[in-house]
């Protein structure tokens, strides 16, 4: 047996034995999903034992280094430990920005320091991280940001607004851009910066949106003092760490996984006629054409990594990969509503468990709006793959 | 496996990208149209592209091929697609060499592959009867007479129909018109008694024909593959084609980006390069993202054929997205370069008419859709 035949059978029998059978259902919403920090309430006891348990491995973060709190397993490790998760219909134990988005940020730029300090926390679903860069007047042109960070030697007073800040209301800490130097272009001057969410000066606000939930709140900062040990990376350069950082996140919103396919879901709604297909023929045809752009972008997906892999520079592909997974998705959430027809559009009521369909559809209209809109994402391509004037 | 091309793959990939730039970029088609040849190809380069081992990509050595498999002449025939080079390499060396590996017996393959690898013999596969693809709609009939076949009925959109050397015709041997079972592939000689080929002046100019069979009488080892079996025989191999020439659409649907991407970046109006336009550019990045995401479809699918075993659902996948991606490339194409794209003088129309063509070819993107939706059980 190999060493990676011998890890498969050891894996599987530990989650045989440690997935509780309720976290083998798949989470039905953002509320399902087990997201950590100071004040998070499990929804049951099970979730908090298979969090603990699987940080407890290092396996909520497999890939990081095991001093970090990571797992130290390598690609092969981590492929068969999502294969063997995925055979189980186990839930991921945690979801956060810190696995998501600061952890990778700061594995590649943060000090040995910030990341002994930070990171571990992050696995074992301590600390729940929050991302502050848009601002009222800095959305798609993100680098005009204003949040300003005024010099006290040892520390910074920060003052501004930062808008669309996910669960900033639920956060401990926030990684955040701000203005140290205005004196140059507007992508100089921008440093990254990490501070506590209790610290005095920060107040959060939830937006109501038109799914009915507060995802996303307005965040102030009135004379926050944030210590200069938490700059990560150099000061005025932090847009290369937001870059970086745009570009994991655009590859993640991408990449949402392998849903459920929808003609499975249209056929639990409909059934099937004689032939065994399904009975609305537009319908049909209409899932059909969805679902052709649908593999062939998971097939994309594929090709992008083993392009990285072998060296190529993916840079502004990513762009690419974002603004056709999110239309995409998009795209399925409105087949979904039609495939449910009345009861898709329940807002309360037993039929959607509660408006989960209707919720779920109008939640992916930001799809292409956040991590750069589809149209910025167009800008990207034209500019720098196409090679076309600005 | 990765899903990119290995090193062997990319470097057939720059020969033949280099190849065909060289010699048989589209004026050369522009001239075949316009002097009407008679061959409606040219020899000499039919000749070269044998000479480089194109015409038995999917031949196998012992046969005279290079083996390189639906990866290899997928690469290539998206380099034809590039510059529509003409040539009865889709219909001898993809079609026909696929269905001959398929289904024919050994005598038949040793009598055949190594003449197609060579270039020397032009076999083409007649399978459609009316507008529309539906192998198991296939009515010419094949009666039993002797210890043979008497053949009756018409085909149409025949590629390189009225050059070949050899038909493989798609016949009923029994039951009716719509089953998929009761068909037989039949290898008939051009010249036969009774058999009368019109060639078809298509969109594209390339080559294409009309066969009526007026009681053509083939011997008993005229038969290729099992009687009334040849659609669960030839229905892999028409895959493997189908692939093939969602590659060339691919590289159709590339070549009409690249050139209109490049036009953007001279053409001026209002004192400044059109491409500085934010509604060009953002069409011109949504193409480009097409055609990437279908690029994934059509290397992924080249890749399992040559894996082996059922592709019937990544073929109808790559064949759907490529024609889909075509349409729109070729119309984008258009749309961009604007009054010049629609005259004659300017190349970029020969793409649209190929594309049409190609897209038609073994199923169009309803065919595709439909039966990728079938194999997916819905």
């Amino acid at each position: 047996m190999t060493d990676l035949e011998a890890f498969r059978n050891e894996t599987r029998t530990w989650l045989e034995e440690n997935c509780p059978a309720s976290m083998r259902t798949p989470a039905r919403s953002d509320n399902d999903m087990c997201w950590g920090g100071r004040n998070f309430k499990f929804i049951s006891e099970d979730q908090k034992i298979w969090m603990e348990r699987m940080a407890a491995r290092g396996w909520t973060v497999p890939a990081w280094p095991k001093e970090y709190g990571g797992g130290g397993l390598n690609k092969e490790e981590v492929k068969i430990l999502a294969s063997e998760m995925r055979r189980i219909k186990a839930r991921s134990p945690l979801t956060s920005f810190g696995i998501w988005m600061l952890g990778p940020a700061l594995l590649k730029f943060g000090t040995h320091e910030q990341k002994l300090e930070h990171l571990p926390k992050i696995a074992r679903g301590e600390i729940r991280w929050c991302q502050g860069y848009s601002e009222p007047n800095a959305g798609s042109d993100l680098a005009s940001l204003a949040t300003k960070a005024e010099d006290r030697g040892d520390h910074w007073i920060v003052n501004g607004q930062k808008v669309w800040t996910s669960y900033a209301d639920q956060a401990d800490w926030i990684f955040c851009l701000v203005r140290t130097d205005n004196t140059g272009t507007k992508h100089h001057g921008i440093s990254f910066v990490l501070f506590d969410m209790a610290s005095e000066g920060v107040s959060t606000k939830p937006i109501m949106l038109i799914s009915g939930s507060s995802p996303f709140c307005e965040t102030f900062f009135d004379d926050v003092k944030v210590l200069k040990s938490n700059l990560v990376g150099e000061e005025n350069k932090g847009w290369t760490i937001a870059k970086y950082l745009l570009t994991h996140e655009r590859t993640g919103i991408s990449d949402m996984g392998m849903p459920t396919p929808l003609n499975m879901l249209a056929k639990d709604k409909l059934g099937e006629d004689a032939d065994g297909k399904l009975p609305e023929a537009m319908l049909r045809h209409q899932v059909a054409e969805h679902e052709i752009d649908a593999a062939s972008f998971v097939f994309t997906l594929e090709r992008a990594k083993d392009e990285a892999k072998a060296g190529g520079d993916m840079g502004a592909f990513s762009s690419m990969l974002k603004y056709y997974g999110t239309e995409l998705n998009k795209q399925r959430h409105e087949l979904i509503v039609k495939v449910n027809g009345s009861d898709g559009l329940e807002w309360e009521g037993q039929y959607s468990n509660n408006g989960d369909i209707a919720r779920s559809w109008l939640r992916t209209k930001a799809n292409s709006i956040e991590g750069g809109t589809s149209e910025v994402q167009l800008n990207i391509i034209s500019k720098r793959i196409l090679d076309l004037p600005a | 496996m990765a899903l990119i091309l290995n090193e062997e793959q990319q470097l057939l990939k720059e020969s033949a990208d280099g190849f065909f730039a060289e010699k048989a970029p589209v004026s050369q088609l522009r001239e075949l149209r316009d002097n009407r040849s008679e061959d409606g190809f040219s020899t000499e380069l039919w000749a070269e592209m044998a000479e480089m081992g194109f015409a038995g990509l999917l031949v196998d050595e012992d046969n005279g091929g290079t083996d390189f498999g639906v990866m290899g002449a997928g690469i290539v025939a998206e380099a034809m697609g590039r510059t529509l080079s003409a040539s009865p390499y889709l219909a001898s060396a993809v079609v026909s060499a696929s269905v001959i590996k398929a289904a024919a017996s050994d005598a038949q393959k040793t009598a055949l592959l190594p003449a197609i690898a060579a270039g020397e013999k032009i076999v083409t596969l007649a399978i459609d009867e009316s507008a529309h693809h539906r192998p198991e709609n296939t009515g010419l009939k094949a009666t039993a007479d002797g210890d043979g076949y008497v053949l009756s009925g018409l085909k149409t959109f025949v590629c390189d129909g009225h050059v070949a050397d050899s038909y493989l015709v798609l016949a009923r041997t029994s039951g009716a018109v719509g089953d998929t079972d009761g068909l037989s592939v039949f290898l008939v000689d051009k010249g036969a008694s009774g058999l009368i080929v019109d060639r078809t002046i298509m969109t594209d100019s390339r080559n294409w024909a009309k066969l009526t069979f007026e009681g053509v009488k083939v011997g008993a080892d005229a038969l290729v593959g099992p009687l009334n079996g040849a659609f669960e025989a030839v229905e892999p191999a028409l895959d493997r084609a189908r692939i093939i020439v969602a590659a060339e659409l691919l590289g159709v649907a590339q070549e009409c980006l690249d050139r209109t991407v490049e036009y953007l970046r001279e053409r001026k109006q209002f004192g400044v390069v059109i491409g500085s336009f934010q509604g060009l550019q953002h069409r011109a990045s949504h193409l480009f993202s097409e055609i990437e995401v279908t690029r994934s479809a059509v290397l992924k699918a080249m890749q399992m054929a040559d894996a082996g075993g059922d592709v019937r659902w990544f073929a109808s996948l790559a064949k759907a997205k490529a024609c889909k991606t075509a349409e729109l490339a070729t119309n984008e194409a258009i749309q961009m370069h604007g009054g010049i794209g629609m005259t004659d003088e300017f190349e970029i129309g020969f793409f649209i008419k190929r594309a049409r063509i190609l897209q038609s070819l073994f199923g169009d993107f309803n065919f595709h859709a439909d039966r990728f939706a079938a194999c997916s059980s819905y």
